[in-house]
């Protein structure tokens, strides 16, 4: 065993050294480069952010780190220094030796990356045991122990269950344990907190700082959300395109970014909108319930009021009943109770009892642009239907009409011909809102129309929705769990929690004390652009 | 109750219901013969009352139900009718009950199959699983070639092939499958090596296909990829990281191969002039021998229902979110 | 998975400038091209056996197109000698019952193919048809075909043809139509399984929102975007209702003489084989026929296959 032969060092000696490392991915028939040419350096008991959007390459790096290629890419050059150790150098069982004992892994999604077929505690101890870093009997005893200080329920007995019988946010804390439990030099996590809700995520961050911090453990920590990473990070590292754009103490880099692009991953907090207070009720959702097959009740007495020209912004996470909502107001769901009314006229409850006009006056844009358009349909034929099915527009007049919607969203008539799988993804979304304004709607739904999106495309998606309302008055309905974008888009918001909802008024009543308990909780733990935050937040509910 | 107990007494259910369906259809089509099929078994020459008294046996002055109900429940004890064949016109009736000519002949063919499934089950697994593992190798695509290839040939063609080169050209084995009751084993073997070994060609190289399908798509799964970044060795990979979760798609291609065996060997029956049921079934519904087309398809069908039935079965039991559950 | 948003984004990367416009932000994944030069560059790029494929499927169609001009005898002309061994007036020798070898291959390529392609075009039209309907409806009429389909699948197919054609008798006709609709139960649970995954694509949620009917959401979202499974499947059906008909023939219940047909020629000149040891041609001569089918079966297989990886964009990466 290579523990043996190499004792732990100092704290602050340099553990792990990549050089001028240079990935290649397979993709379009051929070998692209997505990593060029990035150094980092990590010393003992340091965690590291790694921070990038899409395409940045950080999960790749990430991963190259242990020395480990992910399918489809192969590690070109550069040098991999693992504790005096050339990870480059070695075979595949040696590297098998190191993976699981010295260097361990964090998977971002961890209800498939836990095999099914066994159960928790076995999975957990599986490496420490096959790598004879201790016996099975001792490692599973310190298992307890993790679970234990990672604050899980039951500890004794939770890792007898099978992955599929605990909750997502459980699991990930029994990775965390997993990797742990071999006393690891160095963790790699890789998004871990990325597909949990807001709320959960607060109590796995504390769980993963805490137990890093206890066994003085090196981490690289990989996310998107620089006010995450914030709460992990010694020093933050940021990519981009596979190059790194700049590299600063936590601190620092929040006070005084060097590079504007920095800047730009936390512009969408840079956007505030001035509320405005309005009573003019352009639709409203009175006293719904609603129900999937009639069993399963998803919505409870739910009353919302929209003004016109105003946007109320649906918070709350998965589960609480805000899409289900924009569903009973579009008509896919009829309601089972109460109703819906659009210029104090109630509307059908189902799709096909409503008329063209009706459809026409209230649009929906996706939160997955790429599913929302059909592969097979030019921007033109998507932008021209609308125009054709409810104004009758053909022939030239189309044309031009197409022509102006493309200059209002801020694009051109180059777009007109191509496919949707030539767009990027934020001309997507635009090509979506440019259909939903060619119906001329008095109302459009936005279901986390920028959740999918990078924070400088997010932003740039927001200013043209906050444009087209000032020039058109458009009303718009935003559906969104994250509360960045609340603050920077509405009027007003809707707070909901297991399909009811807990709160309603104007975004300043709502965001400031005293709040609800679910607000305050949900509020809470929206993570800040402050490397103290999580520290007074846990202090904070300590006291509570 | 607990839900594997459950699910898989609600897959028997379901397999039972669609039994009897699938009786009822096969039932249903002795109906759907033209009006005058009385005479063309009895013969031109059959006289109203020869007639009458064939419609009598039939049941056909009998409402539908209730021949159905006589007829399956006359299945159930073992009786499948009588044949058509036999019969003249005069009245004199030489027909055969339909069990005594399927019994013989079923246990030929269950002994065809079963010989070609312990070979081709074994060497399908083996090679499916090797070349998911050496995928892109030329190995793999060795294998890959000539199995797309030999699935697209039609089972007479190989069985002429080898039956010319076998048994023609280097007389190793003989080219009629003519076995008798009373022939000792290996004789017997001696004698069924070729059908046998055309029904192995073809069954490998579908069974080899989908096994290695099913493998790459298992270890595409991120709890392989995690298992590696645990530095769990290759072979501790595949035996307790894939292997567990494994056992229902291997059961899935292995039934839906053995199914297609059962079919297949109509065909090398023919061929080999194999007195097995396929063989019976053909001449049967040359002759339009209703009665033994009939329980000749429902043993097929059967058959067929319940190799599938095993296999989801065996998916149930190893599915450890009903195994174990919340 | 990470690494196939990381590389897709990577390549559009480039040309990304510091300011952000929404024109600039460049999303081309590829070069822009049309439908043919795309066809242009994956023909180019395709393996030897594709094109095999292509070259045999397009000499069987050149053959069965021109069958008349091509054939030195007639389809059904008998000649004096049966069993005449190759060589001289006839190529391939001639059959049980004296009629030319050669010509009847030619003619066989007419009839065989053309009955199992209007074979497989009716089954896609009926299973087809009501797999798509089933996907949009998903109501108590989906419940009705899928549950219905099953039973019909429970039966094995070969087996069940058998049964059927002992009660309507083996015409082109009812062979057509009975294997057609056997066949169907496939397609139907094939371009169900497709459209579902089409039907609760949000873009065809978008345009029922907008109001338009079922004909549109079925001609212009659904139908374009699941067409390349269908047509894979295609292929695979034709060669699958080609060989049943070539087993039926075989077995003597699928194609009547005289028309002249590969399955039934490999029947009628099985007793050549024996001869192999005295003159290796005569026992070729069943071997034709059968060879004839094996290789259009082949060839199709290839094409597919090629086909499949090119639009599921399959990638073996491992």
């Amino acid at each position: 065993m290579t523990t043996d032969e190499n004792p732990r060092g100092e704290k602050g000696d340099v553990l792990l050294d990549m050089r001028d490392i240079r990935i290649d991915g397979f993709s379009d028939e051929r070998w692209h480069e997505i990593i060029k040419g990035v150094d980092l350096t990590l010393k003992r008991g340091e965690v590291m952010g790694l921070i990038g959007e899409s395409g940045a390459g950080k999960s790749t790096l990430g991963k190259a780190a242990m020395g480990y290629a992910q399918p489809g890419c192969k590690i070109k050059s550069g040098t991999i220094m693992f504790d005096g150790l050339d990870l480059m150098a070695m075979s595949e069982p040696e590297k098998q030796a190191l993976w699981g004992s010295r260097i361990a892994y964090v998977a971002q999604s961890a209800a498939a990356s836990f095999n099914p077929a066994h159960r928790l505690i076995n999975q957990t101890v599986e490496a420490t045991v096959g790598h004879n870093v201790s016996g099975e009997a001792e490692s599973k005893l310190d298992a307890v122990n993790l679970y234990e200080a990672l604050q899980l329920p039951n500890p004794d007995s939770i890792g007898d269950r099978y992955p599929h019988q605990v909750s997502g946010g459980q699991l990930q804390r029994i990775m965390t344990a997993m990797a742990m439990s071999p006393r690891p030099d160095l963790i790699i996590f890789d998004e871990p907190t990325t597909a949990l809700d807001v709320t959960t995520q607060v109590e796995v961050l504390v769980a993963m700082r805490d137990i890093v911090e206890k066994f003085n453990t090196a981490a690289i920590y990989i996310t998107h959300d620089l006010a995450v990473v914030a709460q992990m990070a010694d020093f933050i590292k940021v990519l981009r395109y596979g190059e790194e754009v700049e590299e600063a103490e936590t601190r620092k880099m929040l006070a005084e970014p060097e590079m504007d692009y920095t800047k730009s991953l936390w512009s969408v907090r840079a956007l505030e909108k001035p509320e405005v207070e309005s009573d003019d009720i352009v639709l409203k959702i009175d006293g719904v319930d609603a129900a999937y097959g009639n069993t399963v009740k998803v919505l409870h007495d739910v009353t919302i009021a929209i003004p016109r020209g105003r946007t109320v912004a649906v918070v709350g996470e998965s589960g609480s009943g805000k899409s289900t909502t924009a569903r009973v107001i579009t008509g896919l769901l009829p309601p089972m109770k109460g109703q819906v009314t659009f210029n104090g006229q109630p509307l059908p409850g189902d799709l096909e009892s409503r008329n063209k006009d009706q459809l026409q006056r209230i649009q929906m844009i996706y939160q997955m642009a790429d599913t929302a358009m059909n592969p097979r349909q030019t921007v033109g034929e998507i932008i021209g239907r609308p125009l054709e099915f409810y104004h009758g527009l053909r022939g030239s007049a189309r044309n031009e009409r197409i022509s102006e919607l493309l200059k209002l969203i801020e694009l051109d008539d180059s777009f007109i011909d191509r496919l949707p799988s030539e767009l990027s993804g934020g001309q997507k979304q635009r090509i979506c809102i440019a259909r939903a304004l060619a119906a001329e709607p008095d109302v459009i739904i936005c279901d986390e129309v920028t959740s999918a999106l990078d924070q400088i495309v997010q932003e740039g998606i927001l200013r043209l929705l906050l444009r087209l309302q000032k020039e058109m008055g458009i009303t718009y309905l935003f559906i969104t769990h994250d509360i960045a974008v609340v603050k920077a888009i509405s009027d007003e918001i809707v707070v909901m929690f297991q399909g009811k909802v807990v709160e309603q008024g104007l975004k300043s009543e709502i965001l400031t004390p005293p709040h609800p308990d679910y607000t305050q909780l949900l509020l809470s733990s929206v993570p800040e652009m402050d490397p103290d935050w999580l520290d007074s937040l846990v202090a904070e509910r300590a006291e509570a | 109750m607990h839900p594997v107990v459950s699910t898989v007494l609600q897959r028997l259910g379901l397999g039972a219901i669609t039994l009897f369906f699938v009786s009822l259809i096969i039932f249903a089509s002795i109906s759907m013969l033209p009006g005058d099929f009385t005479q063309a078994v009895l013969g031109q020459a059959a006289t109203e009352e020869t007639v009458a008294a064939f419609r009598k046996e039939l049941g056909l002055d009998l409402p539908a139900w209730q021949r159905y109900f006589d007829w399956i429940g006359a299945i159930a004890t073992g009786d499948l009718g009588t044949s058509f064949s036999g019969r003249s016109a005069s009245g004199v009736d030489r027909s055969r009950p339909v069990a005594d000519l399927v019994a013989p002949r079923l246990w030929n063919t269950l002994f065809l199959a079963s010989m070609t499934a312990l070979i081709a089950v074994p060497l399908a697994l083996f090679l499916g699983i090797t070349t998911a593992l050496k995928r892109n190798s030329v190995y793999d695509r060795l294998a890959n070639a000539t199995t797309l290839t030999t699935i697209s040939f039609p089972e007479f063609f190989v069985a002429y092939i080898l039956i010319v080169v076998l048994a023609s050209i280097f007389p190793v084995f003989p080219s009629l499958a003519n076995v008798t009751a009373d022939m000792p084993l290996g004789e017997r073997l001696y004698k069924t090596a070729l059908p046998a070994l055309t029904l192995t060609l073809v069954i490998v190289a579908h069974m080899m296909r989908m096994t290695r399908a099913a493998i790459i798509n298992l270890l595409a799964s991120p709890y392989i990829e995690m298992a590696r970044l645990k530095g769990v060795s290759p072979t501790n990979v595949i035996l307790k990281h894939a292997l567990p979760n494994a056992w229902a798609p291997i059961a899935t291609v292995i039934a839906f191969n053995l199914a297609y065996l059962v079919v297949g060997v109509v065909v090398v029956e023919v061929v080999f002039v194999y007195p097995g049921i396929g063989q019976l079934m053909v001449d049967a519904v040359t002759s339009r021998d209703i009665p033994v087309v009939q329980a000749c398809a429902l043993i097929f069908a059967a058959t067929y229902i319940l190799l599938n039935l095993l296999a989801d079965v065996i998916g149930i039991v190893t599915n450890p979110r009903l195994l174990h559950p919340r | 998975m990470s690494t196939t948003s990381d590389q897709m984004s990577e390549t559009e990367s480039n040309a990304q400038e510091e300011a952000y416009s929404a024109a600039g932000e460049v999303g081309m994944q590829r070069v822009r091209r049309t439908r043919w030069q795309r066809m242009r560059i994956s023909l180019s790029k395709a393996p030897l056996s594709a094109w095999f494929g292509m070259i045999v499927i397009a000499a069987y169609l050149f053959t069965a197109l021109f069958a008349p001009l091509l054939a030195p005898y007639g389809e059904a002309e008998v000649f004096a000698t049966p069993f005449a061994p190759w060589g001289g007036d006839h190529v391939f020798g001639t059959d049980q019952i004296g009629r030319d070898v050669f010509s009847r291959l030619i003619y066989g390529a007419r009839n065989t193919m053309g009955i199992a392609l209007a074979t497989t075009i009716l089954s896609f039209i009926i299973g087809g048809g009501l797999g798509l309907v089933a996907a949009i409806n998903r109501s108590w009429l989906d419940q009705f075909l899928s549950r219905f389909v099953d039973v019909l699948m429970a039966i094995p197919s070969l087996i069940f043809a058998l049964m059927l054609l002992s009660i309507f008798g083996s015409t082109i006709t009812s062979l057509i139509i009975i294997i057609a609709v056997l066949d169907s139960t496939r397609v139907f649970r094939l371009t169900r399984s497709v459209a579902i995954n089409v039907v609760v694509m949000d873009y065809v949620e978008a345009a029922k929102l907008r109001g338009e009917g079922l004909g549109w959401v079925m001609r212009k979202e659904i139908l374009p975007n699941i067409m390349p499974p269908l047509v894979a499947e295609f292929g695979l059906r034709f060669s699958f209702v080609f060989l049943t008909i070539a087993a039926l023939s075989f077995l003597g219940l699928g194609i009547q003489p005289p028309t002249a047909d590969w399955g039934s020629m490999v029947r009628d000149n099985a007793s050549l084989i024996q001869f192999a040891q005295y003159d290796l041609t005569a026992a070729f001569t069943p071997l034709l026929p059968a060879a004839a089918i094996a290789l259009l079966t082949v060839a199709v297989n290839f094409v597919v296959d090629w086909f499949l990886h090119q639009t599921s964009g399959l990638r073996d990466d491992h």
